[in-house]
């Protein structure tokens, strides 16, 4: 993984360094666009960096203070609009990104969660998180921002609930990984 | 700054705070782990702020709105969902890029589809989920994320 971390930086700065030298040729060929599009671009930077290392403060203090074991622990056995809730909120929580979530729902359905509490805890994980509704709001403001986090929550219970059924009609045990890397 | 940035600075500061208070070590390591998240992160925020750049700058905003404005209708709608689903960036940058798109003529609706299924849906990392959860809880996942994405994308623009 450390490896693989590595690597995706590298790729990063070469994909960066492409970008800023395709910036720059037309930027020369148009000189008259120069000044919109460092006006554009400078505004965005400092809008980000604004929020950026406050953002990135909170992903460390969730990342170390709510272990993982506690959500799997609390969210492998509660069930109802408890485990609905806490499914949303401990997806909401910790951040990373996605591929972090899918070993802890692994844990989960061999612990005995239900599939619809583990779709909501993917998709809040997701789509659902706290240090990323602060730069939507930051960017996008108050009104889209709550719109979509209401309309989110609504949509992916739903989903949860419906992959669950839908899983549950075919009673396929093979659902269920023999093997968790 | 303005008052969003302020509020969210606020927290950071007092979320720490309390965290040196309850347990300095731990407190620490969060503050090493957001260090390194933020070097990380730096490379894409960058590519991301020149994009926008360049976008805003070169892109005349009649050519964004017949792709994703308003009278583009579902297909545009429907076509930066697919956008999303596949691009493989940090949710964190797609939000300035939403803002910009927003800002030169892209409709509510294209931009919510576009947030939504870029942060729900991973195209790249779905070899990955079907590893861990099995090939039909990935596969019903995925799909099932881009039919609410573009479902909230709707009623998003219908409610604003």
């Amino acid at each position: 993984m450390k490896g693989k971390q590595k690597k995706g930086i590298i790729r990063d700065y070469i994909l960066l360094g492409l970008v800023f030298v395709m910036a720059i040729l037309l930027i020369t060929f148009f000189p008259d666009k120069k000044d919109e599009v460092i006006n554009a671009s400078w505004y965005f930077l400092v809008e980000m960096l604004w929020i950026l290392p406050a953002v990135m403060i909170l992903l460390g203090l969730f990342t170390v203070f709510v272990p993982k074991k506690t959500v799997v622990k609390y969210l492998g056995k509660a069930s109802g609009i408890k485990g609905v809730s806490l499914a949303i909120l401990f997806g909401a929580l910790p951040t990373g990104p996605l591929y972090v979530a899918f070993p802890i729902a692994a844990s989960l359905l061999k612990k005995g969660a239900s599939i619809s509490n583990i779709v909501i805890f993917l998709s809040a994980w997701a789509c659902i998180k706290i240090p990323q509704e602060m730069v939507e709001l930051q960017f996008l403001g108050a009104k889209f921002m709550f719109t979509r986090l209401a309309l989110t929550i609504i949509f992916v219970v739903i989903m949860g609930i419906f992959i669950e059924k839908l899983i549950a009609k075919e009673e396929d045990v093979s659902l269920i990984p023999t093997k968790c890397p | 700054m303005s008052i969003t940035a302020a509020v969210i600075n606020g927290v950071a500061i007092l979320a720490l705070l309390i965290a040196f208070f309850k347990d300095k070590e731990k407190a620490i390591q969060s503050l090493k782990i957001a260090g390194k998240s933020f070097i990380k992160i730096i490379p894409m925020v960058f590519i991301v702020i020149i994009i926008i750049g360049l976008l805003l700058g070169f892109v005349p905003p009649d050519a964004i709105s017949k792709f994703v404005g308003s009278q583009s209708g579902l297909s545009g709608v429907l076509l930066i969902g697919v956008a999303g689903a596949i691009m493989h960036v940090p949710s964190i940058v797609a939000f300035p890029l939403s803002a910009s798109l927003l800002e030169s003529g892209a409709s509510i609706t294209a931009v919510a589809a576009f947030i939504t299924t870029l942060t729900m849906i991973g195209f790249m990392t779905l070899p990955l989920e079907i590893k861990t959860l099995g090939k039909k809880m990935a596969f019903l996942r995925n799909g099932m994320s881009f039919i609410i994405a573009i479902l909230i994308a709707i009623l998003m623009g219908m409610i604003l």
